[in-house]
Parts: C-alpha cells; structure tokens; sequence
C-alpha cells in the first residue's frame, strides 16, 4: 500500500495546477492514465478567457455578464463571478510560469473574438492555447518533481470512500498489471470529460468520464449531466475540431445555397453567437435539406483571410484538414458538422471544488473536483468557448488551495486495504475471468450510434425512449463481453473495456436527465419542448445511483445573485 | 482487396525477441494508420498493443516507425506509407519495447529534465501583470514550443544510436526554448551545460530529427541556433565547439580547392578533444560503440553528399562569430 497526503487523479490542466498550488507543503501523489503532456487539455485550441483588456476595453463585470447569459441561465453566478474575477490573476501567473502567449504590438498577451464574448477576451497562443498552457504546467511539475509523485500510466478503478469520507484510491498499474492501493488524507478528481460516447466527437480515447462514474459508483450523485455541448465546427466524418477561433478571425459559415445562414437565427452576432444557437442552427440548415449538396454538412469558408493570416493565427486547423481530409483551406472551404466536444456536467463541488451531494451542499469530507469533471457549475447549460481551459486552470489553482487547507489539518483515516483491493480486483476480474462472446467494438459502435443519432444536438422523447432501451440492453451484453488479452503487461484492451463501462453508464444518467428536463436550454434542445421553461426546470440535475445501477434525479437550485433570466438574443 | 500490414508483436514477459506478424486490412477511403491499427485490435486480434489518445496530431502519444521512419500514426494517411500493397509497423527506436508498439518512455523524459526544461525568472523582478515580450522575441521560441514530446525524433536520431548519454534532439529543441525565452535569467548557465560532452555539440546534422518531426520543433534547426548563440556568447572554449570547429577545418577549402568537401572523421575527434592524452583516452568509449555497430569512421576520408549546404551553414557559423566578437 502507498501512503501520500493527497492523491490527485487526472494532470490535464486542472490536475497539475492543483499539484503545483500544494506542492512542497504536502506530499502530493498524481495519478494519470497517460503520461502528463499527452493530457486531453493539450488539444484546446482556441484561447483562454480572461478581462485583461489588453487589446480593447473589458471588465470584470462584462465577462460575468457574458458568461452567465451564455450558460442560458442555468450557471450558478456565485461561481461564475469568482472565476471571472480569479482570470486576469490566474492568466498572469501562468505567464509567469512561462508560458508562451501570442502578444500583441505592445508586447501583451494577445487577445480575441470568440462567441458569446462581447469583448475580444481570449488570451491565446496561435491555436494551440491549451499544448502552450499544459506544457507551462508539465515544465513546472518537473521543477516540482522532488515534491510531486507521479504515477503515470495508471488507471483510476475505485475511490475508498468510508463513513461519508474519502480516504484514497485503487488504481492498476498499465505497465505491468498490478492492482495498488494509495492511502491519502484528501483526494482530487481531475480527470477530464465524457465525450467520447458520440459517434461524431472532438474529444481524445482518454474522455470517457472515467473519475465521474467512479465517483459516482461510490455513492457520490452527479450533476447535469444531459448537457453536453455540440460544437459547431467539427471535421465531417471525423469531429476533429476546428477552432472557434476561425470564426473569431472572420470566418463565416455557408449552408448548400451558398447563404451565410446565421443571419437567421442570431442576426447581430452572426457566427459568433454562443455554441448551442450556432450548432442547432446548423443541424436544422442540414435537416431541411440545405446542407452541401444536401448532404449532412456545411462548409466553414476561410479563404478570404488569406494565406498569411492563415498561416500565422491558424496553422495547425490549416493542418489538420490537410492531414484528415485533404483540403487544404487557403484555396478551399472546410466541410464541417456539428461534434460532441465539451462535458457541462459532473461531479457536484462548491465554489472551493469541495464536492457535495444535496441541494443542501453537504460536503464530502476530504474529496475535491476540478476541471471538466466537475460541474461547479460556472457553465451552467451551455459553456462559452474559452471559459474551460479558464475553468480548469482557476478552479485548478483554488482545488490546490483548498485541499492544502484541508489536508494541513487532517489526517490518514483508517482503511482496509484487503478489501479495497478486492473490490479493485473484482472490477477486473469480472471483465478477465468469464469467457466472454460479446464483442466490446460492436457494443461500443452501437452505442456511440445511438448517443449520436438520438442524444445528439436534437432530442425528442421517442428518441430518447429509444436510445434508453438500446444502452439497457447493450448494458446487458457488455456482462457478457470479451476480453482476449489476459495478459499482465499493457493491456489496453482491458482498460477499454472499462472506459466502455463507464461510457454505458453515463450515458444512460444522460438520457435520463434528458428526458426528465422537459425544456429547451442550452446544450439541450428538445424538439417537443423547444422552449427553456424557468417555472419548471430552472435548476440543476443531481443523479443519485441506486440499486444495482439505476438512476433517480434529485433536483439542486441556480445560485442566482445578481442577474434575473430574461430571453436570450445574440 | 486488403492491403497487408506487417506489425511488430512482442512481450518482454515471454518473447525473447520480436517478430512481425501479417494482418490484412481492408483500407476505408480516407482512413489514417491509426484507423487501420484500431480495425487490427478491434476486429482480429485485441490483444495488440499501441499507445493513441487525441487522434489528432497533439498529445504525441502514437509514434511508431512506418516502413523503417517514425511518424505520427494519427497522422498519417494509410493509403501514403502502403507500398505495393504492404506496409511495415513498429515501435520506435532507441528506447526499450515494453510491448508490441509501446516503448519504454523513461530515458526519453530522463533526457528532457536534464535541461532544466522550466523557465528560471529574474525574482528580483517584480511585475503586477502579465512580463511583456515583443511579438518578434515571441517568434524566436515559438517553434520549439510546438514540440508534442511525440519522440520521433528521439527514435531516429543516429547519435542517439550509438551514445544513449546523448540529449538528444527533443531535449536540445526544449533548450533552445528557453535560451532565447526573453524572460529567462539563465541563459548563460544554459549555453555552458548545453556546451558539455553530450551536448549541442554532438549532433552531427544528419537531419533526422527535422525530417521526422511532425510539427514545427524541426530540433536540428533549433539546435544550429543554440550553436549559433553560444558561439555569440563566447562559448568556443569547450570539446563540443572545438568539435565543430575542427569540421569546419576537415572539410575546409571556403576558398581553395584544398580540403575538397573530404571528411576526415579520424581527425575530427581529436581536434575536438585537444591533443591530450586523456582527452582522447575520453573518445574510445564512444569509438568502440561506434566499431561494434558498424558505424566505426572509415580511414580514408569520404566526401560529404550535401557538401554545399554544409558550407553554406559553416560559412553561416563564421559570420555569426565575426559578428559576435564585434
Ligand atoms: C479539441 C478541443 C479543443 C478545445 N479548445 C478549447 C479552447 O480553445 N478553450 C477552452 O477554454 N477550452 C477548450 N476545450 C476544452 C478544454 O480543453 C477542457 O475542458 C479542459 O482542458 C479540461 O481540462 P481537465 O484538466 O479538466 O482535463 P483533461 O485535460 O482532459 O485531463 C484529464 C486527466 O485525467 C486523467 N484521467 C482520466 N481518467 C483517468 C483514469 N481512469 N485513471 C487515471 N487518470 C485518468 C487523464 O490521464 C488526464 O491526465 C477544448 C476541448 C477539445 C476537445
Ligand atoms: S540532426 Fe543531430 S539531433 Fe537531429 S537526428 Fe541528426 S544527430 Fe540527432
Ligand atoms: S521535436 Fe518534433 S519529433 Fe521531437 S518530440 Fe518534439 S514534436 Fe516529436
Ligand atoms: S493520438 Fe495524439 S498524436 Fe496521435
């Protein structure tokens, strides 16, 4: 058994910025299931947001404003006031820490546009944001490494949570195949989102909600979890992303009759309207058959940026429809859809990322959440573009300051290791001891199929009826699934198999929540129910596993402090 | 029809060594090498191994050797590197197989942090926001800030093949980043390390690295600035400039016809070392690697294939030090 004050799980953005907060003050253990730098942080293109006011006016205030109002009301504003009032510090110290930042003529940080911002406030470097901000931090760790413990290329499978406090981890070491437990006075979850469930995703094999489910399989309720962003601009066929950032740079999007189709829906912000109004836009463009030769896409046009401006602010989007679809959009447009990109939903924690479990905030002594897998929530229904990597890397920092708070104070709770590792155990055992005749692709193709087509941007009742018999029924076949590979040493196909468990699951709280919430808001938009209903579902979702796995939705309110909901028009 | 793909199989825990083994997949319109590894796994054997995560060219996690060079699996489309219907994949070079295409990444890291790869401000500086850079220092360390940590270039590095003390070109494009990082105190300590014994100086420009690398890192490019710099700064007096400065006499003749373009690689290491008997009692390890691989200098000097550019990048190196003493 190891032994360390706190366990972080997760070294995306949010993971390392904690474990540097706390480093030297505690022994800190990160754990990751990859090597740090390959952390799903380090795809985020576009910028991170802060008022810096650096190439126009901005405030604080504006930036609040913006952010609840993008969220469709549903953020909790005394979060979001502390994220955008923590931005300029938070932005400033990675700078510090070395980050390189595109500048602007006077030698600042380099700001601009992205939807639903009135300001240009995404501080950036090219569009590669989120590599510069996650290597920053990597560097850092290795500065720190005589502090920090690094466990990578394990994989999280239990969090030890007894008498209502969480008092460590089980993990498996990917490399070899054994199965450790680590013994800690506080644990971090940082572990990422879940995006990986759609069939048309932005998101990296590693985001399948791993820290989410296992917090949840303890007994800890989840969050909103039916709010999942689409962004509008993922590769056709691929989802890859292509950077919000084109449009911030004057791309505009066409539909089949060659119509910059936006002025339909969000007149004065056009194609930067927040990421919902746009994606839903789209799909309709497509679903009344205006897509590109009425196919099941649109073209995101560039060219008139010219080469140079292509090729200094967005080389790497340049590339990667190179490399993925061969077009190369100096002379071309792109063909884009909408793709699964960004988790609203989450583990439950307050403005400190102490996690909690009721309407009441009752706290889960000594585990915290941060990043992605939490949902705090700062973005409520419907997060703006540049508000995440802000996310992570605020929430990160406070994570870091609020779990060293606690940890100076506590201490190692007892625990049994031989039954903490025989859960573990079984959790592996299950998958490796019965002979198996499903196969894990079918299953994962299927259910990546049916969130695609009936949990996608548009949902309907018969839809989400639908899509809830098919994942019980892929649940059932994955009890029978087949693992081939018993071997010690790397065994990928086992660690697949669990990220496809966790997917199974969270996606059946997604559609449960979905087809509770019988509005339209944000993320979700449900075609029998186009309209946000604030009487009825202005609050937030909280599942609850009961049983042998199925879902019963409690309700939390919106922390409103400041501004009243009204309709939304961009 | 399928196309066949040869895919290196191995466990350290029961293989003695390697072999390849024949899948036949039949390639999608469009798919990348990192489709067609994923139809392998999921749909014939589960049991092959590979590291991916973003599928789109970032983490760097699904470097492997295609056909003999290393490249970005996600990358890579499939139907560009199948040859006559075959395609041949294995696991990088110069670092230990774990399993089938997965490598041990240890020396690979253990090579970065010799650098001290974090910025070092001056703390007697105090500044309330953001340090200001201009936009054309920013450019100066832009490239080398691209690097992934895929560690292709590690794999097919020819230095790194017979001197695993090598940095290495990672590790070097890393270093680069922060000497010319404006905001950096410790430039000179940085140049003095890099200039050491299995330093800048050892690479021998064969341009592996850059050919390789999948974004802008290109670390022979960095580190020819890093050479540049330090020669700048007045660190000549050292084995690896010594090194390069005897190269630059080997192949001679800016002027003449004398030295011709002939390589003398047997002159080469003692003029690096200086003419002590310990300096070169220094290069026997080295030059008994070198013999064992096969990679042992040739006694009768050859002539170096791009002759012109390697003058071009000498006459480049004198200017620059003319320059520098001004
Ligand atoms: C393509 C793309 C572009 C984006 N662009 C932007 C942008 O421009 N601006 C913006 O603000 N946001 C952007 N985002 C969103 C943003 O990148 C993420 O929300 C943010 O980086 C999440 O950081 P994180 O630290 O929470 O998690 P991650 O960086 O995803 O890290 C998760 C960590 O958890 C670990 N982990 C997960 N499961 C396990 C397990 N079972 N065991 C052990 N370890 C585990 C992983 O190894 C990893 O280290 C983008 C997202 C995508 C997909
Ligand atoms: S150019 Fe130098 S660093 Fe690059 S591969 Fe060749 S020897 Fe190695
Ligand atoms: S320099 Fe290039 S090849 Fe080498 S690790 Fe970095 S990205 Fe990969
Ligand atoms: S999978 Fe990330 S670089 Fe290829």
């Amino acid at each position: 058994m190891r032994k360390h004050d706190v366990v972080i799980v997760g070294s995306g953005l949010a993971g390392l910025r904690a474990a540097i907060e706390m480093a030297g003050r505690v022994d800190v253990a990160v754990v990751t299931k990859v090597y740090p730098s390959r952390s799903h942080s380090g795809a985020a293109q576009g910028g991170v947001a802060a008022a810096m006011a650096n190439s126009s006016e901005d405030s604080v205030e504006s930036h609040f404003f913006d952010t609840v109002k993008g969220s469709d009301y549903l953020g909790d504003q005394d979060a979001i006031e502390m994220m955008t009032k923590d931005a300029p510090v938070t932005i400033t110290e990675l700078e510090k820490m070395g980050c390189v930042f595109s500048r602007d003529e006077q030698g600042r940080i380099a700001q601009r546009e992205f939807g639903g911002h009135s300001h240009p406030r995404a501080c950036y470097a090219a569009d590669r944001t989120g590599h510069a901000l996650l290597h920053t931090l990597f560097e850092q760790s290795m500065k720190y490494k005589k502090n920090i413990t690094f466990y990578s290329e394990f994989y999280l499978l239990t969090l030890i949570m007894e008498e209502g406090t969480a008092r460590g981890i089980t993990m498996m070491n990917i490399k070899n195949g054994d199965v450790e437990v680590i013994h800690a006075k506080t644990v971090l979850f940082a572990t990422g989102g879940y995006g990986r469930a759609f069939k048309i995703t932005s998101n990296a094999f590693a985001c399948t909600g791993d820290g989410i489910m296992t917090a949840y399989r303890a007994g800890v309720p989840v969050e909103d979890m039916e709010f999942v962003q689409f962004h509008p601009t993922g590769l056709y066929g691929q989802g890859i992303l292509m950077s919000e950032a084109c449009r911030g740079e004057g791309g505009y999007l066409l539909n089949g009759k060659g119509e910059r189709f936006m002025e339909k829906y969000a007149k004065s912000k056009m194609e930067l309207a927040p990421r919902d109004i746009v994606s839903r836009a789209e799909q309709t463009e497509i679903n009344e058959g205006r897509g590109i030769d009425g196919k099941d896409f649109i073209n995101l046009e560039l060219r008139h940026l010219g080469r140079e401006k292509i090729l200094e602010r967005l080389p790497q989007i340049r590339q990667l429809a190179i490399d993925f679809l061969g077009v190369d959009c100096i002379d071309h447009p792109i063909p884009i859809q909408p793709t699964a990109h960004y988790s609203m939903g989450g583990i439950p924690v307050d403005v400190d990322c102490h996690v909690i479990t009721d309407a009441e905030k009752t706290k889960v002594p000594g585990f915290y959440a941060a990043g992605e897998c939490a949902c705090v929530s700062v973005h409520g229904a419907n997060r703006l573009g540049t508000n995440s990597l802000l996310d992570a890397s605020v929430f990160g920092r406070r994570a870091g300051k609020a779990a060293l708070e606690f940890t100076l104070k506590a201490k190692h709770e007892k625990i049994s290791e031989a039954d903490e590792m025989r859960k573990a155990k079984k959790r592996l055992d299950d998958l490796l001891v019965t002979p198996g005749t499903e196969s894990a692709n079918d299953i994962r193709t299927e259910l990546k199929e049916t969130m695609s087509t009936h949990v996608g941007v548009y949902r309907t009742e018969e839809g989400l009826r639908f899509a809830q018999g098919k994942l019980k029924a892929l649940r059932h076949r994955f009890k029978n699934v087949r693992v081939t590979d018993k071997g010690k040493l790397f065994n990928t196909e086992i660690i697949e198999a669990l990220e496809l468990s966790n997917m199974l699951e969270y996606s059946e709280v997604i559609v449960a929540g979905a087809m509770a919430r019988k509005e339209s808001r944000g993320g979700h938009a449900r075609v029998d129910y186009p309209k946000r209903d604030d009487v009825n579902f202005l609050r937030h979702t909280l599942a609850h596993r009961i049983g042998d796995g199925a879902v019963r939705l409690k309700y939390k309110p919106v922390s409103i402090t400041k501004y009243q909901p009204e309709e939304r028009k961009y | 029809m399928g196309a066949k793909f040869f895919v290196s199989r191995y466990n350290s825990e029961v293989d003695a060594k390697a072999h390849l083994q024949e899948f036949t997949v039949v390639v999608p319109k469009g798919a990348t090498l990192l489709d067609c590894l994923n139809i392998i796994k999921w749909e014939q054997d589960g049991t092959f191994s590979f590291r991916m995560s973003c599928r789109s060219a970032i983490c760097g996690s699904c470097a492997v050797r295609v056909n003999g060079h290393a490249r970005l699996a996600c990358k890579t489309q499939a139907a560009d590197v199948i040859v006559d219907g075959e395609v041949t994949i294995e696991p990088l070079g110069n670092l230990p197989v774990i399993r089938d295409l997965i490598v041990d990444l240890e020396p690979f890291w253990e090579s970065l942090e010799r650098v001290k790869p974090w910025l070092v401000p001056d703390e007697t500086k105090k500044f309330d926001r953001e340090r200001l850079q201009s936009h054309h220092d920013q450019l100066k360390i832009d490239a080398a800030s691209t690097c992934i940590m895929c560690g292709s270039c590690y794999s097919d590095c020819n230095v790194l093949n017979v001197d695993k003390m090598f940095l290495g070109p990672a590790s070097l494009a890393k270093a680069q980043r922060f000497v010319f990082d404006t905001r950096d105190s410790e430039k000179e300590a940085r140049l003095d390390f890099l200039s050491q014994v299995n330093g800048m100086w050892d690479c021998t420009h064969c341009a592996e690295c850059s050919t390789r690398c999948p974004t802008e890192a290109k670390p022979l490019e960095r580190i020819i600035e890093l050479r540049q710099e330090a020669v700048n700064s007045g660190f000549t007096n050292n084995n690896g400039a010594r090194h390069v400065l005897g190269f630059r006499e080997s192949i001679g003749g800016f002027k003449g016809k004398g030295g011709g373009g002939m390589l003398n690689e047997n002159y080469l290491p003692l003029r690096s070392v200086g003419l002590s008997l310990g300096g070169m009692l220094s290069l026997l390890p080295v030059g008994i690697r070198m013999i064992m691989r096969g990679k042992n200098p040739p006694m009768i000097p050859h002539i170096i294939d791009k002759i012109g550019e390697v003058r071009k990048m000498f006459r480049r190196f004198d200017e620059y030090r003319k320059e520098g003493e001004k």
